[in-house]
């Protein structure tokens, strides 16, 4: 018998003693994000249906590269903890886990792909 | 973790529509959830009609003349009927709050009463309220003190008194945390509205002298950060708290501790 009772049910717990770093890290990349975001948009939405000349002299440009490498990184890494915690809100158990690995993998890959296709048309 | 449908032994069933008051003119009609744990059967919802001319103004009034005077196995919690003891904490209309201080004239249409959602229920109206009470207990709900000073009393400024307010008022009814999404699917290690609530009343008491422990007993990714500010909380409050606020105001105190 292991004499569990209610009051031990809830202390046995215990807190992790981290969580602060995670949502310190959300508000600051989501504030960071409300100026990141429009101005990729209007940077993408600008170059798009252009030749792909065009699309290559916009993106070699400093700011430009600078905002599409920022918004990939930190929006991605953003995504990463929000999809985290939505996932631990629904699911539990192996399907949690299973979950969690696979966002953060495919998160990573789209991170390396986009990486990858900005320096090629920025070099 | 999250279910969208019920179990096949909680699914709802039409239960018995009770005869009408003989002569009233002013009848209402009342739906109310009854659920037994000795008969083995699924809940069923039960029709009652009160007469409206002889019922006092409180849901609470109309519960009580219903046990009264038509159906006595039907089961709730009430004591104070004055909006201090917690006990009679229910979902009327859709709303988590108290049935003694929620007003029949504030309902439109058919009256309708469910226990808290997402709380295993012991009869009819009851909720099992055993680990909310244990969580509420985990945060340490009494003034911890190291030092033996002073030897008299322990004094407060009114400007200390006054960060209190909003907080102590609470009656540990449990209307908000049965009404947080996040405590319905992690209660087993979310501490809910409530008892976040409880935990910054301890934490701003200026005669405290635990601040540091009280937080750092809180700072998980489940205890305190599955709030995620869906205001459900303060939305329902039958005392009109606001729990987000002072959870909001742990995490500030949280990220001013390593910013």
């Amino acid at each position: 018998m292991r004499y569990l009772t209610a009051r031990k049910r809830a202390e046995g717990k215990g807190a992790a003693h981290a969580g602060t770093e995670e949502h310190w890290y959300m508000t600051v990349s989501g504030v960071g994000l409300a100026f990141l975001i429009p101005a990729f948009l209007f940077i993408f939405g600008r170059a798009m249906g252009s030749s792909y000349e065009v699309v290559v002299e916009t993106f070699s440009r400093p700011i430009p590269a600078i905002v599409t490498g920022l918004t990939l990184v930190v929006g991605l890494q953003h995504f990463i903890k929000g999809c985290k915690g939505m996932i631990e809100d629904y699911a539990g158990g192996s399907t949690r886990k299973i979950l969690i690995i696979a966002v953060i993998t495919i998160s990573y890959f789209l991170m390396a792909a986009g990486i990858f296709a900005l320096a090629k048309l920025v070099l | 973790m999250v279910q969208f449908t019920l179990p096949k032994n909680s699914k709802i069933r039409t239960g018995k529509t009770w005869p009408k008051p003989e002569g009233a003119k002013n009848v209402r009609k009342f739906q109310i959830y009854r659920w037994n744990p000795d008969d083995g059967e699924n809940p069923r919802v039960d029709t009652y009609f009160v007469d409206m001319d002889a019922c006092g103004p409180m849901v609470l009034d109309a519960l009580i003349k219903i046990k009264n005077e038509i159906d006595p196995t039907l089961t709730f919690r009430r004591s104070c009927r004055e909006g201090i003891c917690g006990s009679c904490a229910m979902m009327i209309d859709g709303i988590n709050t108290l049935a003694c201080i929620y007003g029949l004239d504030e309902i439109k249409g058919d009256v309708k009463i469910y226990p808290l959602p997402h709380m295993p229920v012991v009869k009819d109206l009851i909720p099992d309220l055993t680990h909310f009470y244990a969580q509420h207990a985990s945060i340490m709900p009494w003034l911890e003190t190291k030092t033996n000073r002073p030897q008299k009393e322990w004094k407060q400024s009114i400007e200390d008194r006054k960060k209190l307010d909003g907080l102590y008022e609470c009656v540990m009814c449990a209307s908000c945390s049965a009404a947080c999404p996040s405590y319905w699917w992690n209660s087993d290690r979310y501490l809910g509205p409530a008892a976040l609530l409880h935990a910054y009343r301890w934490i701003v008491d200026s005669r405290d002298e635990a601040t540091g422990e009280r937080l750092d007993d809180l700072e998980d990714p489940f205890k305190l950060y599955r709030c995620h500010t869906i205001m459900n909380c303060a939305k329902t409050c039958p005392k009109g708290l606001n729990p987000a606020a002072a959870i909001a105001e742990i995490k500030r105190m949280m990220v001013n501790r390593i910013v």
